[in-house]
């Protein structure tokens, strides 16, 4: 919880990790892989505040010490959703398994929710596993990778027809939420591996499961916000659009929130502070903080409330997740029916003013 | 365009300045992945070395091959250039894209097994959504001084004083085909159809989610490339 100016904040970071890139989990003959896999993370640490900024060394593996103090001590971070990255061609144990994350659960399960995963090119021997980690840890929800290389293939599309057999069996056995991830490499490569088209057709035919897009589809915001007005079910993850533009680019920050906030609306933006990329204490009370700027250049798009912000830290992501709120930290009326943003202009029927 | 370096001549470091990163619409020179560019005179004519680098280890091997590609193909078309040499360092797929594009390869015959065509068409996803993004950019000084829909809906490129970015969305409508003359209208939609006065308000609200997601890019990627490259860096290749 985080307090300031009176207001209470219930914070649930819907998006973090707790990785092992040490040198001894690189895979022999795959090392260039798993340090550019992580240099790469490190390039992103660095568009935090310089005071937030760790050595390399220690960026590459992180201490359950160090977890409690960053997210639960100083972050304000009441409950975190932990997303599950395997890498196994270039991290022998995983880069970030469910295991290594259910030994946190052992110590702090009562904030901790582990996320699963799938891999459709696993076949049935992945759908029981699926089985079996949702029998074990209660998976409300899994984080998929589609651009993961398995063997000789790089990546797959939610619609392979695989894809829908785990997507079906992930919602009968009372999964919830589907984070996916978009990420550099994809087969094939004449393809654009960022394409959010995929996601587009299983959230109009799987109902039952919300898809929450990370980095809201960065590097294609445009065809996210178009796809996430007209889909109920698909929401923005906020994991690098707060740690890589608010402090690093505040301009860029106030522009992508705009674009969010009129798109996808207040009600379907999920915080994540993707630890340990960067820590949350930052970023929270940077967003609490922040305002659209008064230029004109901003001046059409939604401002922030302190209720918007309630529900963009956490009250959002509780409700995805059925976490129990405290009565304090809840906003004292719920919303009624809210008008899907943007949907007046997507169906044509307003007269909005160029 | 941003000046040649030191000991590149002004008709090398042009044409590299017509390679784009088709992402982020914007040319190799000015987003500094020109590492490095080297001359050496030979008998039958002039040997380019160009070295280019990228923000990530893992940036997209399609569009890093497009602009290794693009580059060889605009250096080997200056007059007196006998023989370029266009190498992409510090990438996860460089030795794939070099040697591809040194034997011409194609992109497929480059990525055997893994990609089934050409970049054609990936390339004129990104000219067309630099083409949206380009109108944001030309329509949003027009808005702010009072024009509205109707107004908007009937402007032509020709009414629109010359500037960059004027010349810099003909160049891209040009590139895939759609019209970009004087007569041509400054909104029309993907396909090319003009934008009705109704269609307007969408339109521009689309356009500028377009232009704000390219440029958001283009922050990143410079923000990363400055980082991977400063002096010291830890995670120097």
């Amino acid at each position: 919880m985080y307090e300031k100016d009176g207001e209470k904040y219930f914070v649930v970071d819907s998006h973090s990790h707790f990785w092992d890139a040490s040198k001894e989990n690189w895979v022999e003959g795959k090392e260039q892989y798993a340090k550019g896999w992580i240099d790469c993370f490190y390039g992103y640490h660095q568009l935090g505040p310089p005071e937030t900024h760790w050595d390399w060394e220690k960026y590459l593996k992180v201490t359950p010490e160090d977890f409690e103090r960053d997210m639960f001590i100083e972050g304000h971070v009441d409950y975190a959703i932990f997303q599950s990255t395997y890498l196994r061609e270039w991290y022998k144990n995983g880069f970030n398994t469910a295991d290594q994350n259910a030994a946190l659960l052992e110590r702090w399960g009562d904030k901790l929710i582990v996320n699963g995963r799938f891999d459709p090119r696993e076949g049935d021997a992945g759908l029981k596993q699926l089985e079996a980690d949702v029998a074990k840890y209660k998976h409300k929800g899994v984080k998929l990778y589609t651009a993961e290389w398995n063997g000789d293939s790089r990546g797959y599309k939610l619609t392979d027809p695989e894809a829908y057999r785990f997507l079906q069996a992930a919602q009968d056995l009372g999964i919830k939420n589907v984070h996916v991830h978009k990420g550099p490499t994809i087969w094939p490569l004449d393809k654009d591996a960022f394409d959010v088209a995929d996601v587009d057709h299983a959230a109009t035919d799987f109902q039952g499961l919300n898809f929450i897009v990370e980095h809201v589809g960065l590097p294609r915001i445009e065809d996210f916000c178009f796809m996430a007005v007209q889909e109920p079910n698909v929401y923005a993850g906020l994991s690098v659009v707060v740690g890589g533009l608010m402090h690093a680019r505040p301009k860029f920050f106030a522009k992508v929130m705009g674009e969010l906030l009129f798109w996808v609306g207040e009600d379907k933006m999920l915080f994540g502070g993707d630890y340990n990329i960067w820590t949350p204490k930052w970023q929270v009370e940077g967003l609490v903080d922040w305002q659209m700027p008064d230029d004109d250049q901003f001046a059409d798009y939604p401002r922030l409330t302190t209720a918007s912000k309630k529900k963009i830290l956490g009250l959002n992501a509780a409700k995805l997740y059925d976490i129990p709120v405290p009565a304090e930290l809840q906003l004292p009326t719920e919303a009624g029916e809210s008008l899907q943003p943007g949907e007046e202009l997507v169906e044509g029927t307003a007269g909005a003013q160029a | 365009m941003i000046e040649a370096p030191e000991g590149v001549s002004p008709e090398i470091w042009a044409a590299l300045d017509t390679v784009l990163d088709p992402e982020l619409d914007e040319p190799i020179t000015g987003l500094d992945f020109v590492e490095s560019c080297t001359v050496t005179a030979a008998p039958d004519g002039d040997i380019v070395t160009v070295g280019l680098r990228l923000p990530t280890f893992f940036c997209a091997p399609n569009f890093s091959f497009l602009m290794v590609a693009d580059a060889y193909d605009a250096v080997s078309a200056v007059p007196g250039v006998a023989r370029a040499e266009v190498t992409l360092v510090d990438h996860h797929a460089s030795e794939e894209i070099n040697g591809g594009v040194a034997a011409h390869a194609g992109f497929v015959g480059t990525f055997t097994g893994e990609a089934t065509a050409e970049l054609d068409e990936l390339r004129r996803t990104f000219l067309t959504k630099a083409s949206v993004a380009g109108q944001d950019r030309l329509a949003r000084p027009l808005v702010d001084a009072g024009a509205g829909p109707d107004e908007l809906a009937s402007t032509t490129l020709g009414e629109i004083p010359e500037s960059d970015e004027l010349t810099r969305l003909r160049r891209r409508r040009a590139g895939i085909g759609l019209p970009y003359g004087d007569d041509a209208p400054l909104l029309i939609h993907p396909d090319g159809s003009p934008v009705t006065s109704e269609q307007v308000p969408l339109h521009l609200r689309r356009a500028r989610l377009q232009r704000v997601g390219i440029e958001t890019n283009g922050e990143y990627c410079k923000s990363l490339l400055a980082l991977r490259y400063a002096p010291g860096a830890a995670t120097a290749p």
